[in-house]
């Protein structure tokens, strides 16, 4: 031993000074960072995914109305791709060279070492002649996977359409979408999209350095299999479905037609319509942008976005509120000199048909008895309490579903305008009464409606006093299960014993020589209904039907609107008339009026193209002033009211009194 | 102390350190069968593949190793200088014959093997180097003891570099710990730690600064000494040479190291990111092992093992096999090993009453330590990437063989550390 001897520690402590340093960088690598790990994951780990079929749907009769087709996508791995023939593969494709060496260039920069697409939805003709020389491009591969297929190429805003996702639906799904997944952007695709997706199934396979497959990631422990979407039952009747697109041709409007009993939709026609096969592949860009284009707007899902003054075709809830209110009777008659009087404000009838009675105020569409009859509302417990009893007419309404969402089965419905007394309050302060919203009595004015607002009136009345949550889809998956919301009864507050009246006059409107809609008489079917004719100041009036058929056990309720087509009667009436017939009979008879579909279809009513650049749209403060002088107006009006009053009883009572009439004289209080 | 004649040959061998050396054997045998098992082809044990030969050389090397016992411990000593001659001749020889592998002319072809002269040059300079301290028992006070020393060192060195096989060279480094323990002085290694700190700060820090803080450190060294004439004067030319250094170490990285030695200390330093080229195999290396996760993936299950992510996986990267497939556990257990078979062979080395056994065996500890450090380091990135085996657990006859003959030698003359050789 010598004196050196202690440097021994020395070296022995650098031993173990450099095995901590070791164990450091070792803990630090191998516990306290997890960046290797995941490295190494996606080093070997390819997640495959595999696309499940989208579910299909089937009318009520089980026919096929959505179904898938497959496509091929043509893959790419850059990393395996080798110097190729550009041409062959720009000829394969259609596309020119430098499409080629520019979607290379994408889809290297997305990963070079994964699958990625190249050209989406290649052709069926592209897929066939690139099968013969794939084997001259490697690191090329196709992929087939499914795409949307309408078969009778109908109800294309019904059914909306799958696009690829965009990084927004990415990031709100928190990563249940990947990109080149798709998803229903709009119409049942979009509202039963978590049902109709199915789920994707992921492979997971491991791949070695040469970037060769090895086999399945822990024997396959953590693949999924590819579910397919549920299928789904639709309500729709696409004979009536197609007869409806038909009859709605060079036309732009709404159909509704309803089953009462359950709520089921069976048509819901938007017109201009278009062919929803057009929004699929990849031409939707171009087709998409057409439509955007069209000036007749077929992008609108007018059944539930077209917001219209429901016309007359909302006498039938006035008449029965006012029944179950007991302002008025069913005997209750006015006197309709051809107009009604509100103040100095004239409400003008198509006739004049002098003492007239509730069904046959109906029948006729009679202005003035509903304007009374909305009188007698909202003045029933005197003009200082106008207001309370507008508010609990407008509640008594709003069970009917006016101003509201139906809430169905479908995105960006529409709930209309109807309006409370605050809103009135906010423009005309306390002094405002019944002549101030007198309009409302007609369905005209201040209030509009969804066509499946109005058809879903119709399915109540037809129920004498219910509805039930209309839907499109009646039954989800194999076990066809219905939502639960979808069989309960949604009263709407009248009492069953008041229907009666108001559904013979309806049936009067249809089937008697002096209804409205006497032309849409149907054969050995007893429809009721009621015309509309709404107000349109940039045109021709809308032409408005709703109905319900047979009278007794109804099976249909239906509602149509066509734009521009003039009175009720002469074309939403019959164009619903076919369509009941069609729907109850499965065939339409010879009418003796000779209207045919034919002839429907053929009619051209689309509103001649106004020059867009000589329309001067209301700014914001031109409407302002309109109300202003409108409510200015309207304060007028409402002073004269007393006197106005006055006036009007004592005419009513004259008239009341001559002879001739054989009803029973009865006076507003 | 009474001893059984018939225990001769292994009379007094230090078992433990046997015991660690055929445990770090089967530790390499198990982590080369699984960096080259392939679990489409695992077909019964194939002597033909790599883990079959592996399996041989650990059995061949046991062999060598116990017959290495039988031999007269003395006779080391007198064979030194020549077994150090044989070596540099093949170190000479291998330039002209040797095969050239992986950009370096470091084998010899024996029939079916291949020999690696450098690695048994690391015996023969451990011999010669104890036979002359054993014999002159220089204390390294004086220019002439040293430079004879180095001379002993650099020659395997230099003809090894020639090879060009920088990393094998480099373990010739280890030998100043011997020196330093028979007296050389502790500023050697401090200016050798110096030169290390220096080097790495020139690539990190402008050189203008490196000059102001070694002027600043100087002069202040100088100030606090300033009655010392002495001093000052040396403190002067240290600092000069110091900045001197800073340059040529500057010139000499451009003009004296090849382009993938550039590229691998500068990854090393952070400097460079590629995880294509030269850095593939140390990011890949450092993933498999952060993989492993405190237990690790467990035996054949390590999938950047498997599926070949990491170059050269079974020679000098076996270490990520062990950190993948074994995780931190198992990477602290190897770590282990080598301490206690590190920190034993000091311990037996200093119990030595010949100092030839003693220069020996410090030898010895010094070289595995180097092949250790260098080669788990790097391995897990903090060493740039010197191509050199880690002792008996890298796949290969010739490093295990010669690893196992320095091992066994000193084993040897330890159990005739009662005598005087």
């Amino acid at each position: 031993m010598d004196q050196l001897f202690n440097r021994k520690y020395i070296v022995q402590g650098l031993f173990i000074v450099v095995a901590l340093i070791l164990l450091g960088k070792l803990f630090y690598i191998q516990i306290i960072s997890d960046k290797a790990f995941s490295s190494a994951e996606s080093n070997v780990l390819r997640k495959i995914y595999k696309y499940p079929a989208r579910g299909a749907i089937l009318d009520r009769n089980m026919k096929v109305i959505v179904q898938n087709e497959p496509v091929y996508d043509l893959m790419v791995t850059p990393n395996e791709v080798k110097p190729f023939d550009t041409i062959g593969l720009a000829n394969a494709l259609e596309i020119t060279v430098e499409d080629v060496r520019k979607k290379l260039k994408k889809a290297r920069a997305q990963s070079s070492y994964q699958s990625t697409f190249f050209e989406r939805q290649i052709s069926v003709q592209s897929y066939a002649r690139l099968q013969e020389i794939m084997y001259r491009f490697p690191g090329f591969r196709t992929q087939d996977r499914t795409i949307r297929h309408y078969p009778d190429s109908i109800a294309g805003q019904l059914f909306g359409y799958v696009k690829e996702v965009s990084p927004d639906d990415i990031e709100k799904s928190e990563g249940y979408y990947k990109p080149g997944d798709f998803i229903g952007k709009s119409g049942l695709e979009r509202s039963y999209e978590d049902f109709l997706r199915g789920e994707k199934g992921v492979i997971n396979t491991l791949y070695d350095a040469r970037n060769i497959a090895q086999g399945s990631y822990a024997n396959g422990k953590y693949d999924i299999n590819a579910v397919s979407g549920d299928r789904l039952i639709s309500s729709l009747d696409i004979r009536i479905q197609r007869l409806g697109e038909e009859l709605m041709k060079n036309k732009v409007g709404a159909i509704v037609a309803i089953e009462p009993s359950t709520g089921e939709i069976l048509a819901f026609v938007s017109s201009p319509g278009y062919d929803p096969n057009q929004l699929v592949g990849k031409d939707w860009g171009k087709n998409y942008m057409s439509l955007i284009a069209n000036p007749y707007r077929p992008q609108i899902v007018r059944p539930i976005a077209g917001q219209y003054s429901p016309g007359s075709s909302f006498k039938p809830v006035d008449a029965l509120v006012a029944l179950q209110d007991g302002a008025i009777d069913p005997n209750t008659t006015f006197f309709c000199p051809g107009y009604y009087m509100a103040g100095n404000h004239k409400v003008k009838c198509e006739h004049v048909d002098g003492t007239i009675n509730m069904q046959r105020g109906i029948a006729r569409s009679c202005n003035t008895y509903f304007c009374h009859v909305f009188q007698n509302i909202i003045t029933k417990n005197g003009m200082k309490n106008q207001r309370q009893t507008y508010t609990k007419w407008h509640e008594q309404i709003s069970k009917w579903g006016f101003g509201q969402k139906l809430g169905i089965d479908m995105p960006f419905e529409k709930k209309g305008i109807f309006y409370q007394a605050d809103h009135y309050d906010k423009i005309y302060g306390k002094r405002w009464g019944y002549t101030t919203v007198i309009s409302q009595a007609i369905g005209q004015g201040e209030i509009t409606s969804t066509p499946l607002q109005m058809a879903n009136v119709m399915a109540a009345i037809a129920n004498r006093g219910y509805y039930l949550k209309p839907h499109l889809i009646k039954g989800i998956g194999d076990k066809n299960v219905v939502k639960k919301e979808y069989v309960v009864k949604n009263y709407v507050g009248v009492d069953e014993k008041y229907f009666p009246i108001v559904i013979d006059g309806m049936r009067d409107a249809v089937n008697s020589p002096w209804g409205t809609a006497k032309e849409s008489q149907i054969r050995d079917i007893v429809m009721c209904g009621k015309t509309g004719t709404v107000q349109n100041p940039h045109g021709k009036n809308h032409s408005v039907f709703i109905g319900f058929a047979p009278m007794d056990n109804p099976k249909i309720a239906i509602a149509v609107i066509v734009e521009n087509g003039g009175f009720g009667g002469s074309y939403a009436a019959p164009i619903s008339s076919f369509i009941v017939e069609k729907y109850l009979t499965d065939s339409i008879k010879p009418r003796s009026n000779g209207y045919t579909v034919k002839a429907f279809a053929e009619t051209n009513l689309l509103p001649a193209l106004i020059d867009k650049t000589k329309k001067i749209k209301p700014t914001k403060l031109d409407s302002l002033k309109i109300k202003k002088a409108d409510s200015l107006k309207k304060v007028k009006d409402s002073l004269k009211i007393k006197s106005a009053v006055l006036k009007q009883t004592v005419a009513t009572k004259l008239k009341v009194n001559q002879p001739g009439t054989n009803h029973k004289p009865v006076t507003n209080k | 102390m009474i001893q059984q004649q018939g225990n001769r040959f292994f009379f007094n061998v230090d078992w433990i350190t046997v015991l660690i050396y055929i445990a770090l054997c089967a530790v390499g045998f198990i982590n080369v069968y699984a960096s080259i098992y392939n679990p489409d082809k695992a077909t019964g044990f194939d002597f033909a593949s790599s883990y079959g030969k592996q399996l041989i050389y650990v059995i061949t090397g046991l062999i060598l190793g116990l017959s290495i016992l039988l031999f007269d411990g003395r006779l080391f000593n007198v064979f030194a200088p020549f077994i150090y001659g044989a070596t540099l001749f093949l170190l000479v020889v291998v330039l002209f014959v040797g095969r050239n592998v992986g950009g370096n002319q470091a084998w010899i072809p024996i029939g079916s093997f291949r020999l690696q002269p450098s690695e048994f040059a690391k015996f023969g300079t451990a011999l010669l180097l104890a036979r002359y301290v054993s014999t002159f028992n220089p204390k390294f006070r004086d220019f002439k003891s040293i430079a004879i020393a180095g001379l002993i060192v650099l020659a395997p060195l230099l003809l090894i570099m020639l090879q060009p096989d920088t990393g094998s060279a480099l373990v010739f480094l280890a030998f100043m710990f011997p020196l330093y323990r028979e007296g050389l002085s502790g500023y050697f290694l401090l200016i050798f730690l110096g030169m290390i700190v220096l080097f790495v700060a020139d690539f990190l820090v402008p050189t203008y600064i490196l000059v102001l803080i070694l002027t600043t450190i100087g002069g202040l060294f100088i100030y606090n000494n300033r009655r010392k004439q002495k001093i000052i004067i040396s403190t002067v030319l240290v600092t000069i040479i110091a900045i001197a250094y800073l340059f040529v170490v500057k010139i000499a990285y451009e003009k004296v190291l090849a382009p993938h030695q550039r590229s691998r200390i500068e990854l090393m330093l952070g400097l460079k990111a590629d995880n294509k080229g030269a850095g593939y195999n140390v990011i890949q290396s450092q993933i498999a092992i952060g993989s492993g996760q405190a237990t690790g993936r467990g035996f054949l299950q390590g999938t950047q093992t498997k599926y070949g992510y990491v170059p050269a996986q079974s020679t000098d990267f076996i270490f990520s096999t062990i950190g993948e497939e074994w995780g931190f556990m198992g990477c602290s257990i190897v770590i282990g090993l080598y301490m206690f078979l590190l920190l034993r062979l000091i311990n037996l080395a200093e119990r030595q009453r010949s100092t030839f056994s003693r220069v020996y065996g410090y030898s010895v500890a010094c070289i595995l330590f180097f092949h250790v450090f260098i080669n788990i380091g790097m391995t897990i990135g903090i060493i740039p990437v010197i191509g050199i085996p880690l002792p008996f657990i890298s796949y290969g006859g010739s490093s295990l063989w010669s690893f196992t003959i320095l091992l066994f030698i000193f084993l040897k003359l330890d159990s005739n550390r009662m005598g005087f050789i």
